[in-house]
């Protein structure tokens, strides 16, 4: 890997080589390198680009890392990427895309992440998004990621994007079935002429179980933002939907947050809110000696964080 | 220490808030009371350099601070709690005081300066200050803020209000020791009779205009006997 990989990993990863345990790397289309564990196996697909994974039932406290890295501009890809999770595991998965793109060329990455948990599972799954690159080319992802929890199961899912995506479609849904549990945490920062919109579908399908989907953005500049999210209760269960976004300069930002009841044992919450940041609060820490823009600054970080 | 010369503040629609107000303030620890209304708190934001004077100047320790922003001023030397703290989502407790002190704190400093106005520190350092802490809990931190900043000037805007009156003995304290471990200047906007007491000096304001100040074994007596509004505060102190 070069500098600028390296570099474009760990933003995404945080690490600055290939990292230890189960990871498939894919570097500039193709793939880099994999390695599995004693109960992580990863398997390139045959009939299209991409890999599939299965973490062995009862694994437990294991991490996998799937980075993605785009350094030669115009590059365009479609990645199927399939998680099949046994029973009882409790697994982290460290996930991202980091393009740099110094040339005129649109580069884009399009993965779509499946995730079928079966009974019991547990799975973190952490997606950072980066761009960078100083040539005209745009820099574009469009991630869709389809989760189908089990009974019991848990899924925690966190993804970022706050830098350098020049336009971004995600594409969130999934399906749970009795007890089940998801809980999703966005962040997204975006800035100049830059566009993202996610989209959440979520089925509540099982008996008690339940959803948190809540997104945090910031739009500056002229950029602009779409929320979308629709959580369907079809049985006794509980969802919440959450948007909260600060606009600043001549951004836009949409939320539609979409609720619907389909049993009458369904609760179902959403909340949106937009807004620049408040007067007072930059007043405040200014009195603490920070200029405007420092201030700016600590209460974005914040929010984001 | 602080100086206002001929300063007055109106408001964009034209209403005076305060006229012609010419006042030094030296001594180490002053009050500043008066009725709702009267000006108190656009004193202290025209101090802090949140307001600037339609006319007249300020002077602290001499130089004129009158066109500084509120940023120069902090940098200068002057600290201000806000009467109603400000709430900040993702901003941690640990955060707002680093901030404060203009460095990185370990936990234990902060935790130092929770325990000084009276909050448990480990419950407190990495919570939010957002919508979750109650009001008295926020104005207890926006004190361990100053504190922490240790300026020259710190200036306080009815530090009493929201604080239960459980609470209340400690404050006294917190102010009490303040004044004894510091080297800076307090000045502080209050209505209650117990702060009031342990100022050197109480300014009183009325209407825009400082009708008295002087030593507090002057102001005192005579703000117990005439305004109605001290009987109040002193039969819910007693």
């Amino acid at each position: 890997m070069d500098a600028i990989q390296k570099n474009l990993l760990e933003q995404i990863a945080g690490i600055h080589e290939v990292p230890q345990g189960a990871y498939s790397l894919r570097v500039n289309g193709a793939l880099y390198g994999k390695n599995d564990s004693e109960n992580i196996t990863i398997v390139k697909k045959t009939d299209k680009s991409g890999i599939d994974i299965y973490v062995k039932p009862g694994t437990k406290n294991e991490s996998l890392h799937i980075p993605v890295l785009l350094s030669q501009t115009g590059l365009k890809e479609l990645v199927y990427n399939d998680f099949h999770i046994g029973e009882d595991c409790d697994v982290t998965i460290v996930a991202g895309c980091g393009i740099h793109n110094s040339g005129s060329g649109e580069s884009e990455h399009s993965g779509i992440h499946s995730f079928y948990l079966a009974k019991g599972a547990k799975v973190k799954y952490i997606e950072k998004h980066y761009g960078e690159g100083d040539g005209s080319g745009k820099n574009v992802m469009n991630p869709t990621t389809v989760a189908i929890l089990g009974e019991d199961s848990y899924m925690e899912m966190e993804t970022a994007q706050i830098k350098g995506v020049d336009s971004t479609k995600r594409n969130t849904s999934a399906k749970l079935a009795s007890g089940a549990t998801l809980i999703v945490r966005e962040k997204i920062m975006t800035h100049g002429n830059q566009f993202a919109e996610t989209d959440f579908t979520v089925d509540l399908d099982g008996e008690d179980c339940g959803t948190h989907v809540v997104s945090r953005s910031v739009a500056k500049d002229n950029s602009r933002q779409t929320f979308l999210s629709h959580v369907r209760g079809n049985n006794r269960c509980s969802g919440h939907t959450e948007c909260d976004a600060i606009i600043m300069d001549d951004a836009q930002v949409t939320a539609l947050p979409q609720i619907e009841a389909n049993h009458v044992d369904a609760s179902l919450i959403h909340e949106a809110a937009i807004g620049k940041i408040a007067g007072e609060q930059l007043i405040k820490l200014m009195t603490l000696g920070l200029t405007e823009k420092e201030a700016e600054e600590q209460i974005i970080n914040g929010f984001l964080k | 220490m602080l100086e206002f010369k001929n300063v007055t503040y109106r408001t964009e629609e034209g209403k005076e808030i305060l006229s012609d107000i010419s006042l030094q303030i030296d001594d180490r620890f002053v009050a500043v009371t008066g009725p709702n209304g009267s000006g108190k708190s656009t004193m202290a934001k025209l101090i802090a350099g949140i307001y600037t004077p339609t006319s007249g100047k300020i002077y602290l320790d001499g130089e004129d601070i009158t066109d500084l922003s509120i940023t120069d001023r902090a940098r200068r030397g002057v600290s201000f709690a806000f009467q109603q703290p400000v709430r900040f989502k993702g901003i941690t407790v640990k955060d707002l005081i680093s901030m404060a002190a203009g460095k990185k704190i370990s936990v234990g400093e902060a935790c130092a300066y929770l325990a000084e106005v009276g909050l448990c520190a480990k419950d407190y350092v990495n919570r939010e200050v957002d919508g979750s802490l109650s009001g008295g809990e926020l104005k207890r931190i926006e004190i361990a803020m100053i504190n922490a900043r240790g300026t020259k000037l710190s200036v306080f805007d009815e530090p009493e209000a929201g604080i239960d009156l459980w609470s209340f003995h400690n404050l006294i304290q917190v102010f009490r020791s303040m004044y004894e471990r510091t080297h800076g200047t307090i000045l502080i906007i209050s209505h209650q009779e117990r702060i009031l007491d342990i100022a050197d000096k109480i300014i009183v304001v009325s209407g825009g205009k400082v009708t008295a100040y002087g030593a507090k074994n002057e102001i005192l007596p005579e703000l117990l006997n005439v305004q109605s509004g001290c009987r109040f505060t002193r039969e819910v102190c007693d």
